[in-house]
């Protein structure tokens, strides 16, 4: 099959629609007959960057890229930018203000759970201008 | 153990998803902070929180989580119940607090597994 390219725009003010792109990515994957481990994966990797891009970088967008062999995701926001990515990659850091704590985010989980689930992970992020995480999940 | 006989064990309300209450369960994790759900859980079938918003239900979407328990009588709005009606996923509510919930729970036999 030819690739197949998604575009989602994410919102940097509305909390109640974090989700929504990655949910969407879900649901294509899941149609396309992609495996449930690998949905998942996918699924909570993206969230994960959307929800991040929603608290901490001001909104952004979403690509994704599919083939039979590898999912790839591209999230690209102009926010702050991460001042150090190796902390920021570490469990438990989180400059995540209290009102996001009371959404239920905010441990500092949410970078190393998407290594986690991913098999690249590529941060480059520049401060001022904002950050591009690129993602693949490889089928098999 | 049969969404519907989770229902009868916490004495809760079914929000909706009806037609699933015959689903079985096999473990549950209970929290109230999503990060740690995303992070933490492996192959749960459902989610015991005291928090309420949108969110809760996108992190049972993207973790294929069957069901939704609501504890201390906590109301989802119309817009979460719609949420979860598009994602299949059941919602109840229990006046018990999530302590008890969980207790209740694994006596009667649902384990848990939230950690490494
Ligand atoms: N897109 C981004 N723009 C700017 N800073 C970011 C971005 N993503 C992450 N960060 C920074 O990296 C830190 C760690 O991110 P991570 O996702 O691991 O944790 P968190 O979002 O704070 O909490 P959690 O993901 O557990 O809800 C954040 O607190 C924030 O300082
Ligand atoms: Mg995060």
């Amino acid at each position: 099959m030819d690739p197949i390219a998604l575009h989602y725009d994410v919102s940097g003010t509305d909390f109640t629609c974090a989700g929504e792109a990655s949910g969407k990515i879900k649901k294509a994957l899941k149609e396309l007959g992609f495996p449930t481990s690998i949905t998942r994966n996918v699924a909570i990797a993206v969230y994960e960057g959307e929800i991040n891009m929603v608290i901490h970088g001001g909104g952004g967008v979403i690509d994704a890229e599919i083939t039979p062999e590898c999912i790839s995701i591209t999230l690209t926001d102009q926010g702050p930018g991460i001042p150090d990515v190796s902390l920021a990659m570490q469990e438990g850091y989180s400059t995540a203000p209290d009102n996001v704590r009371q959404l239920g985010f905010g441990a500092g989980m949410g970078l190393p759970n998407i290594k986690k689930y991913t098999d690249e992970m590529v941060i480059e992020t520049e401060v001022g201008k904002g950050t591009t995480i690129k993602l693949k999940v490889f089928v098999k | 153990m049969k969404i519907s006989e989770i229902k009868n064990i916490l004495e809760a309300d079914l929000i909706c998803g009806e037609e699933f209450l015959s689903n079985e369960i096999f473990t549950a994790c209970g929290s109230d902070m999503m990060s740690d759900v995303l992070a933490y859980v492996k192959e749960q079938a459902m989610l015991l929180s005291g928090l309420v918003n949108p969110q809760v239900v996108r992190t049972a979407e993207m973790m294929d989580m069957k069901c939704i328990v609501f504890v201390r009588g906590k109301q989802p709005d119309a817009d979460i119940i719609e949420l979860a009606k598009e994602r299949d996923i059941v919602l109840l509510r229990t006046q018990f607090e999530m302590f008890t919930s969980c207790g209740l729970l694994y006596k009667n036999g649902l384990k848990g597994g939230c950690g490494r």
